[in-house]
């Protein structure tokens, strides 16, 4: 019964990711010209729209956890925190680079790819074989 | 304000943010898009010996390929439904055998530095932030030191070199 409850609630998350990708469209975000914008402060929107994203997203955490509130299948909501690790400032700041020259974090890629925007092919492959080759590496990159 | 415009920041911002409680109350996951492209390759490469794709159970985690999968149909919907003219994801130049070179490279370094950092925009700046995790705080402020310092460079060479 509790595995079947499981995947029951992994079916959610195609529904959601439809919806986070007409947000990301309807928003521009998925834009390389918003993103360019960005990182030369010729426009307060992505970072206003981070900024409330990011206040709406705390409320609710606040409330889940001190709700202790459940999920629709009745677990406790976890909300773990990621470790640290060197690697936050060595492969954010080449994310960071990646980001301006494409235009696109992942999220990004997937959408521009279903509005046709077939070059964003390329960007994907190329994000493949960048997982491929942190695989690879990890045991000898410092963490 | 039409539906079928772009949505201005106070919109979308929000609507972006209420992912986090959503995927958590529905799915009874943390937000964090980056880790699919771990998940793809473990899935692709059912047998290799990399312990990073190896030992990661990318089943546990189909609810997330699921999401990736919603982000693809999502893009899809917005342009073919809601909106007059579509939208500019790429500029013109990049269309050609030199913008395919810059996509790949600069997609790798954005699969190579997500992985490496542990997490994307989603995962840290927007998930993580929300959490108050410092981690993530480190990390969106190493995204922006990246970015910026790629803008900065492209504009002193832009400067001298043209």
């Amino acid at each position: 019964m509790h595995e079947e409850r499981k995947n029951f609630k992994s079916l959610f998350g195609f529904p959601l990711g439809i919806y986070f990708g007409i947000v990301l469209t309807k928003s521009r975000v998925i834009s390389w010209f918003k993103i360019r914008k960005m990182f030369y402060f010729e426009e307060p929107d992505l970072y206003l729209i981070i900024g409330s994203a990011v206040a709406i997203g705390a409320i609710s955490v606040f409330l889940i956890k001190r709700l202790q509130a459940k999920d629709i299948a009745g677990d406790t909501i976890e909300v773990l925190k990621k470790p640290f690790s060197k690697g936050l400032f060595f492969g954010g700041a080449i994310f960071g680079v990646g980001w301006f020259v494409t235009g696109t974090c992942p999220g990004p890629i997937f959408t521009q790819i279903g509005g046709g925007e077939w070059f964003a092919l390329f960007t994907l492959a190329g994000a493949l074989l960048g997982t491929y080759a942190y695989g690879l590496l990890q045991k000898r990159l410092p963490h | 304000m039409s539906l079928l415009e772009p949505w201005p920041w106070y919109v979308s911002g929000p609507l972006i943010g209420f992912t986090v409680p959503l995927l958590l109350i529905l799915v009874g996951k943390p937000l964090g898009i980056s880790s699919n492209l771990r998940h793809l390759l473990s899935c692709a490469l059912p047998k290799t010996r990399i312990e990073y794709f190896a030992e990661n159970d990318w089943r546990r985690e189909f609810w997330n390929l699921l999401f990736a999968a919603g982000l693809v149909a999502g893009g899809f919907l917005a342009e073919r439904f809601l909106t007059h003219v579509p939208t500019s994801f790429l500029p013109a130049h990049y269309h050609s055998m030199g913008g395919a070179l810059i996509l790949l490279g600069g997609g790798f370094l954005v699969g190579f530095g997500t992985r490496y950092g542990n997490g994307c925009t989603s995962g840290h700046a927007i998930m993580g932030l929300s959490n108050l995790t410092v981690t993530s705080l480190y990390a969106t402020i190493s995204f922006f030191g990246g970015g910026l310092l790629s803008a900065g460079t492209l504009r002193l060479w832009e400067h001298f070199f043209q």
